[in-house]
């Protein structure tokens, strides 16, 4: 082959491997792209209900209920402004505490919990993924400018 | 004073990387012998006061000197001494010193061997590398000084995280480091070459081996990461596509695309603009991996910086490489064109696939990292892109890339008879094919499409390989003795052909399930039982630790015991699992002990992985087929 040629052949498979890539890899985005939610909007109604999207925020103290001997489990989670019922079942991760940051993959359930298939909890004492930081950050302002006025409250549906 | 001596150390390396950087560049651009000469020896200079800054850092870290705040934050007295040695790296600043002195090691050691060299091109090599460095010991200095102080000194260290504490993380950083850097190697040849406005098929020989070195540090370092996530993260994951990760994966698919690359510029003289694009895009990768996870930009378990102005500083950094090395880019790379030509079916068309598809692979990688960043940005809210999506958009580049992979090896510079081609793999074909028809049945008892085609591909890459090294043993009539970099090339082929299979059967036929269980009780998976038979106390030096006793038996034999443990670090109250792995070269069986449920009662997740072994040993022979290729004998008469 000529270089013209060469060129020609590399420019056009190029052309047609990024344009399958494209088409394909954005048809697989939809499904497995997860919106993170916060537990405000949830609360008032506010998420997907046909696909799994995340939510994250503190574990409520004294919220966390586990039958005992079985692996199922439920906990609320709360971004300082609305709480947020979670049901669990299964393994939860080593750093998964009360009152510490967490993050649930899942959706909601006919009874309005939040069917959780995958918790995440930080790795370490220092961090917490940072929209749950930038959720709770919102309403802590929120509840000490509020405290005078009454307002910050959850509105649920 | 110790600590003061690391930090003055670490001032004076600046001063000679800036000569480093500056004098020889202007030397050669002068053609001044005596300018250019500056750069061996300001090299060498730097490499020892980095050298003892380092050993400094090491001495306050293993006289536990909690005056130092960083000693302070990620040591304590009770640590384990060779933890202490490698707490050195287990955080941002002490990993950024690291990655200095691999640098400046690297720098040493290309002053020594390109002696052979034109002394302008050697000259522009090592001043390009000084100036990487001067970058990376500004940012040492002014954002992330390891050797600061504290006013008050604890009696005792906050510790290292747990998860570093471990074997496999603490060799990880340096190797993954040599293979990042070692590309900023194959980027300093490649600007020299546009600097000298000069790029010939000994350019491609000389970056060959260097490139080479640097990408099978890279693929072990890869590799060992992966494998400690597995069994110290506590899950049995192999690979989480987590933007860290994602960040070495990156630079790796575009260092693999470079090294076939540079083949074809180095034997044909052809490819050479594309050559230095990947090789500029290479190290850019490699940079902008550091700023995903020194800036905790990105959600990810590795994002222990955040602080803005290091962000800052990174990207400002990216920013001027990138854009410098494309502007001369643009510049230079149209007066590098070639006039050889070569037939459709030609190994040059196969290396083109190649490295279309390796790049297509770099870009799916690079979308979905950055795509919940750009999201967020223009405020469209927070995403995130789970590993499914990777899986599936992977087997778009990858599987075409296998497939061909095993014809490419055999295909002929310039010109390939087909019929000769398809006469010499037809049987390899042939039995990779029945193989993958067969083996999911008969060994797993399921089948499925996906699995067949991984399968026969898996075992068409790997008699492919062996394919050359065979008839060569053999003496076969035709047949011609294997000079080193052949070998090199079949060994290395071998290893993806291993990890292609051992990625298949372990994503099909994987076992996991998560249980409540009791002393005495048991759970079966995959045919095996595994019996809890005690729970007792364990301790080790810096952590309390409760350990099960579990027993794992098939039909009654006994396969092996393993002790899975939750351990409790004293200093940090972090709870940490300690999976219980019996290895074996077809599967693993792991347990891990979740939480307590009451009464002696555990959850605890139970997984059987077939052939997970594979992907680490595919990798670690692709790594060692590196080695055998550069130690071939026209290497070593080149330097």
């Amino acid at each position: 082959m000529t270089p013209r040629k060469q060129r020609m052949l590399a420019v056009g498979l190029a052309g047609v491997g990024i344009a399958l890539a494209t088409v394909f890899t954005l048809t697989a985005m939809k499904d497995n792209m997860m919106f993170f939610i916060p537990v405000s909007d949830v609360v008032a109604g506010e998420f997907p209900s046909d696909r799994n999207f995340r939510v994250g925020g503190l574990v409520v103290d004294g919220s966390v209920n586990r039958d005992p001997g079985s692996l199922e489990m439920s906990f609320r989670v709360t971004d300082l402004r609305c709480e947020l019922p979670v049901r669990y079942t299964g393994v939860l991760p080593d750093l998964f505490r009360e009152g510490q940051g967490v993050v649930a993959h899942g959706r909601i359930s006919n009874e309005g919990d939040f069917e959780a298939d995958t918790i995440l909890a930080k790795h370490d004492e220092n961090y917490m993924a940072p929209e749950v930081a930038e959720s709770l950050a919102e309403h802590v302002s929120e509840q000490t400018a509020g405290l005078a006025q009454g307002s910050g409250e959850c509105d649920s549906l | 004073m110790i600590p003061e001596i690391g930090h003055f150390a670490l001032i004076i390396a600046l001063a000679l990387a800036l000569c480093q950087g500056v004098l020889p560049l202007i030397g050669a651009h002068r053609g001044d012998a005596t300018l250019m000469s500056v750069a061996r020896t300001s090299a060498q200079g730097q490499f020892i006061f980095v050298v003892i800054s380092f050993a400094c850092l090491t001495w306050a870290f293993v006289q536990s000197d909690f005056s130092v705040e960083y000693v302070a934050n990620h040591s304590q007295l009770a640590l384990p001494t060779v933890y202490k040695i490698s707490a050195v790296w287990g955080a941002h600043e002490g990993s950024l010193l690291l990655w200095i002195l691999i640098m400046s090691a690297w720098t040493v050691a290309v002053g020594r061997y390109s002696k052979k060299l034109p002394p302008e091109f050697s000259a522009r090599v090592i001043g390009v590398l000084g100036l990487l460095s001067v970058g990376f010991l500004l940012f040492t200095l002014l954002t992330s000084n390891p050797f600061l102080r504290l006013a008050v000194i604890p009696p005792d260290g906050a510790d290292l995280n747990p998860l570093l504490q471990d074997p496999g993380l603490a060799i990880h950083p340096p190797l993954l480091y040599v293979g990042y850097v070692g590309f900023s190697v194959a980027f300093a040849f490649a600007i020299a070459a546009m600097l000298t406005g000069n790029l010939d098929q000994k350019w491609a020989k000389w970056t060959r081996p260097w490139t080479t070195v640097a990408w099978l540090f890279l693929t072990i370092g890869i590799a060992l990461g992966s494998w400690w996530a597995y069994y110290e993260l506590g899950w049995g994951g192999w690979w989480f596509w987590d933007p860290v990760e994602n960040a070495s994966f990156m630079p790796w698919l575009m260092g693999t695309a470079l090294i076939h690359s540079l083949a074809v510029t180095e034997k044909r003289g052809l490819f050479k603009s594309w050559t230095l694009l990947l090789a500029i895009s290479a190290f850019s990768l490699s940079l902008l991996g550091t700023f995903l996870v020194r800036s905790g930009i990105l959600v990810s378990v590795h994002a222990f910086a955040t602080d803005p102005a290091r962000g800052f500083f990174i990207l400002a950094f990216l920013g001027i490489v990138i854009i410098g090395a494309l502007v001369l880019y643009a510049i230079r790379a149209p007066e590098l064109d070639s006039n050889a030509g070569f037939k459709l079916v030609s190994r040059e068309t196969f290396l083109l696939l190649n490295n279309i598809f390796l790049v297509i692979a770099a870009a799916i990688v690079f979308y979905g990292t950055l795509m919940p960043l750009l999201y967020d940005v223009m405020g469209v809210g927070k995403i995130s892109i789970g590993p499914p999506w990777f899986e599936f958009a992977m087997l778009l580049p990858m599987l075409p890339l296998a497939l061909l992979l095993g014809v490419g090896m055999h295909a002929a510079w310039r010109a390939q008879p087909e019929g000769v081609l398809l006469r010499k793999l037809r049987i390899p074909a042939l039995i990779a094919v029945a193989i993958g028809i067969a083996l999911p049945g008969i060994a797993y008892g399921r089948t499925g499409i996906l699995v067949s085609v991984g399968v026969a591909a898996g075992i068409w890459i790997m008699l492919s390989s062996l394919l050359d090294p065979w008839r060569s043993w053999r003496r076969e009539a035709g047949a011609t003795a294997m000079p080193r970099s052949a070998l090199g090339m079949s060994v290395a082929h071998f290893g993806v052909g291993l990890f292609v299979l051992g990625i298949t059967i372990v994503s099909a036929f994987n076992i996991e399930t998560d249980q409540a269980m009791r002393t005495g009780g048991a759970v079966e998976v995959a045919g095996y039982s595994f019996e809890l038979r005690e729970l007792r106390d364990a301790e080790g030096p810096n952590y309390q630790a409760i350990e099960g006793r579990v027993e794992i038996r098939r039909d009654e034999a006994l396969v092996g015991e393993v002790l899975p443990q939750k351990r409790q670090y004293l200093v940090q109250q972090n709870w940490m699992t300690e999976a219980g792995i019996s290895a074996g070269w077809n599967r693993d069986l792991f347990i891990a002990l979740g939480d307590q449920l009451g009464n002696n009662t555990w959850s605890v997740r139970v997984q059987y992985k077939p052939l997970i072994r594979f992907i680490w040993l595919g990798a670690f022979i692709m790594a060692l087929g590196g080695l055998i290729a550069i130690s071939d004998r026209r290497y070593r008469s080149a330097a």
